[in-house]
């Protein structure tokens, strides 16, 4: 079990995190730490959203991020492949500690982050084009591929995203034409198909049906195996059926980080515990 | 507090209407009446010699303008080469990389004086800065004239467009590790690409009608448009000339070129409000 507090951050130094410390706290013993966060502080203007946060993701874990609306999940992900750099008056305080090397720093390529750190949105956003060419967009902007290689990348990709199926008659039919739920898994096999070692998800079913949800809990229970998860989800229950580690922010701070398990189970927070009880949020 | 009576609520309700029904049809009969006039008028004149002629001195039938079409649809491509794409990169700047920033705002504040001055004075700027300096009219100082005319509509234009293009559609790119100008010229403008047309099409027809920018830049000339570096013949500064002249011959022909010119404005316009539909759906 692992709990965070504030007084984490002053005995941690600003080195790559001590992970063995992290091995013996945590119940399964051979977890490697993936990301770890620090001392993560963000501004909106002069808003501040995120105090203080800190936190470790895990390799191949699904780590689920719950909270009530506005309490800065989103936010928190955002941070992790610098997205919230296209607006201007967004800025990060702390630092995210990936492969030994602190993202946040402006040396940062951000290219080669966000190969490393690939994204799904709340909202299914496929591009303006064929659904081949939606797959084969980010595989296109770093290789140059010979189209053999490509269509073999690209029915993988959407082969992992249990997609492939639904589609394979209608590859360059526009990905706009999908259905909701579709054209969220066009995304997922858009993310994929760069190899990413982590994938940020952010909300990614609460603009798809039930049955849609299920077909991407699914594969998120399969896409773990090979890659670090992260979901922001505000639907508690789909946090207790698909993640490993939950995390509770609430107003900006993590309130609790621990095994899913414990989160929901053994809270050891008031706050938690009123939260995932359906008391406030 | 006395209660306002109901039938007084309704009669004014049903005067209001009425007015601003009759203001709307006194518009569309003004604007009936010009079509209808233009159309008698200059009917007559459109002949295969029109469009085929040289013009010919007054008192000799015969003959047509066109040297006044090639010339103004030459000037028109030119200053179309110029402003639009200078109009496009101002209004990608705007939209994506400038934003709320003061050079921005600054750029946008000239943009909109630019839309509100008169033709004329846009004439008289390229006249001293063209015309005055090389001792002669000419094709170049017209389509510049012209090209400054486009560009805060094209601007503007382009801004709106891109700006209506969700930010997620740019997250789910830039998160694909695709760099910024990437993200903007392969699914931004895609995304925006019929209602950038319109933009560019409207911009054209603007600039189709001018005729006080060219009175001081192109002028004009009775002769086939072989150099550009000289005077260039164009149809709004021979309606000019023609329809203040006493010859009949010379006035109808003037009506003709009046046709045709409100005939491209039209088509255009409706092919921009085609493609904007087309965008919508």
């Amino acid at each position: 079990m692992i709990v965070l507090d504030k007084n984490r951050k002053r005995v941690l130094g600003t080195e790559r995190l001590n992970t063995r410390e992290h091995k013996s706290r945590s119940d399964n013993s051979e977890l490697n730490v993936m990301v770890s966060v620090r001392g993560l502080n963000f501004y909106y203007g002069r808003n501040q959203a995120l105090f203080d946060n800190n936190i470790d993701i895990f390799e191949r874990q699904v780590t689920a991020i719950i909270g009530p609306s506005g309490c800065g999940k989103s936010t928190h992900i955002r941070t992790y492949n610098r997205i919230y750099e296209l607006y201007r008056d967004q800025r990060v305080e702390g630092q995210i500690i990936l492969d030994g090397q602190n993202i946040l720093e402006n040396k940062v390529d951000l290219i080669h982050l966000r190969q490393k750190v690939g994204m799904i949105f709340q909202k299914p956003s496929p591009f303006p084009m064929s659904i081949f060419d939606n797959v084969a967009y980010g595989l296109r902007q770093h290789n140059k591929i010979p189209r053999g290689e490509l269509e073999g990348r690209v029915e993988d990709a959407l082969k992992r995203a249990a997609l492939w199926d639904e589609v394979q008659n209608q590859l360059y039919q526009p990905g706009t034409q999908l259905s909701g739920g579709q054209q969220q898994r066009l995304c997922i096999a858009r993310a994929i198909a760069v190899e990413p070692v982590i994938l940020l998800m952010d909300e990614p079913c609460s603009a798809i049906d039930p049955i849609a949800t299920s077909k991407i809990e699914d594969l998120i229970e399969i896409l773990k195996k090979k890659y670090t998860i992260v979901l922001v989800t505000h639907n508690m229950q789909q946090a207790a059926r698909v993640s490993d580690y939950t995390a509770f922010f609430y107003q900006g701070r993590i309130i609790e980080f621990g095994k899913t398990s414990q989160i929901f189970e053994n809270p050891s927070k008031k706050q938690t515990e009123d939260y995932v009880t359906g008391r406030f949020g | 507090m006395k209660p306002r009576s109901n039938a007084k609520r309704v009669f004014i309700n049903r005067l209001v209407m009425a007015i601003s029904a009759a203001v709307s049809g006194l518009f569309l009969f003004i604007l009936g009446w010009v079509l209808y006039e233009v159309v008698m008028r200059g009917g007559a004149a459109l002949n295969f010699s029109f469009f085929t002629k040289l013009p010919t001195p007054p008192g000799i039938p015969g003959g047509g303008l066109a040297n006044a079409i090639i010339g103004t649809l030459m000037m028109a491509v030119l200053a179309i080469a110029i402003g639009v794409p200078i109009g496009l990169l101002a209004g990608v700047y705007l939209s994506e990389f400038g934003q709320e920033s003061r050079f921005a705002n600054a750029v946008r504040f000239v943009c909109n004086v630019l839309m509100g001055t008169p033709s004329i004075i846009i004439g008289m700027f390229v006249y001293a800065l063209l015309v005055v300096p090389t001792h002669r009219f000419s094709g170049y100082a017209g389509a510049v004239a012209l090209a400054i005319l486009m560009l805060p509509v094209v601007t503007k234009t382009t801004e709106d467009i891109l700006k209506l293009v969700p930010n997620t559609l740019r997250e789910s790119a830039l998160a694909l590790a695709a760099p910024r100008w990437k993200v903007t010229l392969g699914v931004v403008f895609r995304a925006g690409k019929s209602g950038l047309l319109t933009g560019i099409l409207l911009a054209i027809a603007r600039i189709s009608g001018e005729t006080a920018p060219l009175l001081f830049t192109a002028l004009n000339s009775p002769y086939w448009p072989r150099k550009f570096h000289e005077p260039v013949a164009n149809l709004t500064v021979t309606i000019f000339n023609y329809a203040m002249s006493p010859y009949t011959d010379w006035q109808q022909k003037a009506w003709g070129a009046s046709l045709l010119i409100t005939t491209s404005v039209l088509l255009l316009t409706l092919i921009a409000r085609f493609a904007l539909v087309e965008n919508r759906k």
